[in-house]
């Protein structure tokens, strides 16, 4: 079997004197969606940026495509294909959604169909109306769908994508899944980290279960979606 | 009023306020993108201007028109703009992770260092610089004479800010300044390298800084004091503006150019005053300037770790602390009167380096202006014995009551605000006593200062002197570490660390915070007071910005976590001080060079360095990644 697209294993990370993760470890392979699934506080959000190295971590193994990224900057990461769309957004809201894009555009990786704009907005309708707008005069979803937009003109292979589905409301939900089914079809890998079991359920291929740091359940997602027992314990609040 | 005249006022202060726009984006977009505040931006215009004098002469020799003026204008800008970037490649990409409090020292140690390489490379000799060809005439506006190259600076101005407009607005290096200026991180995580970034926002801020300062070689002679006058002005520009905002720094320059048309009007001399003033108002009212954003990076306590575990005397302590006391009693007998007057000033320094750590280390209030409370104390002392007829005793007790009465009224704003706003406020205030000091020269003397400020007769001795200073700096410094241990104290460091979790648990951040600012303005004063029966004279210099670091530098050479770290600090520093400065004629490069180094090497100071010797455990981090 192929090497999967991103290995992470052993993965550690504190803030200052607070371990936040204890030896997390998951694959991602190519075309594949795999969601996080976690409580507040378990880990998720450390974990992808201690992925991108946007915190302090250490690792037995962290490789993406090939490539050891365990001491590379966060650019550098970006750069060979694995974006990261954050939960807070931080679209830069001076900008406007035309900018936003621009800032994030890096050429296509060779064997890949590049992102453009009419592309995206087939899949972000909404973002196609207001091209000149300032990104600080949208809605709350509208800017998720612009900061995943912006990450994708960078034509990744992969997307780390960080509870999407989160203050949106339900119809605007229901977007991102179809937004996420799209990347899928375009041949990206997606680990997506998640509270919303319903969400994560509809676009997910597999699954893990993370708590208090440490990866606690592994499976696809059918299986999880049937083990009451884990759900209980690690998911319902 | 003629409304000639007041056309002729306004043109001359849009003519000040082109260049003061043009040095200011530079340094605005520059901490927009990288968030330092750039101390050197002074030095980087001070440098186009010397390069200007020497390049423009040579370039006017070989053909004397207007596009040669330019071409060396442009030329000078262009190498300012290289060093800029150097500067960003060798200094500044190595100091983006550390607190904004050694950010800025580390460029002012670039400021120091600047300095002393101007006066070897071009002398300490003023230089009047070339007058621009074709524009040396005057053009007549309502019969009154205006200067045409005043006109064209106004013209230069406008295309900068075109010019500026479409960089930013047109051009993927303009929108990434842009986008990085709000989260510079995110900007990395969409793959944008931030290191060149950075190096080309450094180039652009340095052009701009020699452009302004290449631009000024008819108006004004070529000098060392260049880079500290205009510094100053650029930070208020840039406060008032909002950080960061380049529309922000054109209004604020427009409005500061035209405050000191009229102004010297109607308060010849106390424009400096006038500008000062503005900036105060405008931080209480808007505090992040007009055009500027609340913005967490901006607002982010300066200083991530001042003191975090209050110790005890241990026996080792107190038995050091015995020994350094009954060495310092037996100064006086056993060194000579030279080693009695180093004392003297050590023990009146390491005093004001404790008030102003109890302001950092334990308020987390970074004062970049806490020479003024000194120069104060020092002043009120001064004046109130030579033009007051009084003598010393009632003297030395009204300059810390005189230097605590201003640190009330000053302080009163400076708490409000938080992070860098806090600093340049702080600064703000210093200058505005400095100018006042300096400017009112009937009653201060100016730059002079006044002598004959000595003790009375029964202290008249050095020795006596010594005692006396001995015994009042141990006793402030014993009161104010009192307070530090006390629940005062304890409060401090909790508006410190959260102020919004202080203010939950019934703590009055605001009024505490003030309390300290006082507290520590007056023991300042106090040094001040003794440090002028000292010298026998007062003058500006010790209200100065480069007083202000020397504090900040005893108080880092000692360690920001230490509570008598201060002490060891000034002590050090002093002496070297005093013994290198009449080895050099580069302590200023020496300094600077230092103060990189430390900043580089020891965040946490010498005391801080040998306690994590002691004390392994605790490790000190700095926040990761970009902030």
């Amino acid at each position: 079997m192929t090497e999967a697209l991103l290995t992470v294993s052993g993965l550690s990370a504190a803030y200052g004197q607070a371990k936040v993760l204890f030896g997390v470890s998951l694959e991602a392979r190519r075309g594949e969606v795999v969601a996080l699934m976690g409580r507040n506080g378990a880990g998720k959000t450390t974990t992808l940026k201690a992925i991108i190295g946007m915190v302090e971590a250490s690792a037995e193994t962290l490789r993406f495509d090939g490539h050891d990224i365990r001491r590379l900057e966060t650019f550098r990461i970006a750069r060979l294909g694995l974006g990261y769309v954050p939960e807070e957004r931080r679209i830069f809201t001076d900008l406007t959604v035309h900018e936003n894009l621009a800032v994030g555009l890096r050429p296509a990786r060779s064997g890949r169909a590049p992102w453009t704009l009419d592309k995206l907005y087939k899949v972000f309708p909404n973002l196609a109306e207001m091209e000149g707008r300032r990104a600080s005069a949208m809605s709350g979803g509208e800017q998720q769908m612009l900061t995943i937009a912006r990450t994708l003109m960078g034509n990744p292979d992969m997307v780390l994508l960080d509870e999407p589905s989160e203050g949106l409301a339900p119809v605007i939900v229901e977007q991102m899944a179809e937004a996420v089914i799209a990347m899928k079809a375009e041949g990206l890998a997606v680990l997506l980290c998640e509270q919303n079991l319903h969400f994560a359920a509809a676009v997910s291929d597999r699954a893990y279960v993370i708590e208090k740091g440490a990866i606690r359940y592994a499976g696809t997602m059918a299986e999880l979606e049937a083990n009451d027992e884990i759900r209980e314990a690690y998911l319902t609040v | 009023m003629d409304p000639a005249f007041i056309v002729i006022q306004s043109l001359s202060g849009l003519a000040s306020a082109s260049s003061l726009f043009i040095i200011a984006s530079g340094l605005t977009i520059v901490f927009g993108v990288t968030r330092i505040v750039n101390f050197a931006h002074g030095s980087l215009y001070m440098l186009g201007a010397y390069l200007a004098v020497t390049i423009v002469p040579m370039l006017l020799e070989v053909d004397r028109s207007l596009p040669m003026f330019l071409l060396g204008v442009l030329l000078s800008a262009l190498i300012v703009g290289v060093i800029g970037a150097v500067m960003e490649i060798v200094l500044l990409r190595r100091i983006y992770h550390v607190p904004e409090l050694f950010q800025l020292l580390a460029t002012f140690g670039v400021v120091l260092i600047v300095q002393d390489l101007v006066i070897k490379l071009w002398g300490a000799v003023e230089i009047p610089g070339p007058r621009a060809p074709s524009l040396r005439h005057g053009v007549f506006i309502f019969d009154q004479r205006f200067p045409a190259y005043e006109l064209f600076l106004i013209g230069m101005g406008l295309v900068v800010l075109g010019l500026l407009w479409l960089l930013m607005q047109k051009t993927r290096f303009g929108v990434l300044i842009r986008a990085a200026t709000q989260d510079r991180e995110m900007v990395g995580a969409l793959g944008v390298n931030q290191a060149w970034l950075f190096t080309g926002t450094l180039f652009l801020g340095a052009f701009l800084a020699g452009l302004g300062g290449a631009l000024q070689i008819p108006r004004v002679a070529v000098n060392t004091q260049m880079d500290i006058s205009i510094i100053t002005e650029v930070f208020v520009v840039t406060v008032i503006g909002g950080m960061g905002s380049v529309p922000g720094a054109f209004v604020a320059a427009l409005i500061i150019g035209q405050l000191q048309a009229f102004g010297i009007l109607i308060f010849p001399k106390i424009t400096l005053v006038l500008v000062f003033l503005l900036m105060a108002v405008v931080l209480v009212v808007k505090p992040w300037g007009l055009f500027g954003k609340p913005d967490a990076a901006a607002g982010r306590a300066i200083l991530p770790e001042g003191i975090l575990s209050l110790k005890r005397f241990g026996r080792v302590d107190t038995i050091i602390a015995g020994i350094a006391i009954a060495v310092l009693l037996a100064l006086p007998i056993v060194g000579d009167n030279y080693m009695v007057k180093v004392g003297i000033e050590v023990l009146v320094l390491a005093l004001a380096a404790f008030s102003l750590q109890f302001l950092i280390g334990v308020g987390g209030i970074v004062s970049f202006g806490h020479a003024a409370y000194f120069g104060l104390g020092a002043y009120a002392a001064g004046l109130l014995v030579t033009r007051g007829g009084m003598a010393m005793e009632p003297a030395l007790l009204l300059a810390p009551l005189v230097a605590g009465g201003f640190a009330a009224l000053f302080g009163f704003f400076i708490v409000r605000l938080s992070g860098i706003y806090l600093a340049m406020l702080t600064l703000a205030f210093a200058q505005i006593v400095y100018a006042v000091c300096f400017q009112w020269v009937a009653f201060t003397g100016g730059d002079n200062g006044v002598v004959g400020v000595w003790p009375s007769a029964w202290a008249s001795s050095r020795q006596v002197y010594y005692y006396l200073v001995l015994a009042m700096t141990l006793a402030a410094i014993i009161a104010l570490r009192h307070a530090i241990y006390a629940p005062f104290g304890y409060g401090l460091r909790a508006a410190r660390d959260s102020a919004i979790r202080a203010d939950a648990i019934g703590i009055d951040v605001g009024r505490i915070r003030w309390f300290a600012f006082t507290l520590s303005g007056a023991a300042a004063g106090l040094a001040g007071g003794l440090y002028s029966f000292s010298k026998g004279s007062i003058d500006p210099t010790m209200i100065s910005i480069p007083m202000s670091v020397d504090f900040l530098v005893m108080v880092l050479v000692g360690g920001i976590q230490t509570v008598i770290g201060p002490v060891v600090g000034a002590a050090a520093f002093h002496s070297v001080k005093d013994f290198f400065m009449p080895l050099t004629d580069f302590w200023r490069l020496f300094l600077g060079l230092s103060i990189i180094m430390m900043v580089l090497v020891f965040p946490r100071g010498i005391a801080g360095a040998t306690s994590a010797l002691v004390d392994r455990k605790r490790s000190v981090t700095l926040p990761a990644g970009g902030v």
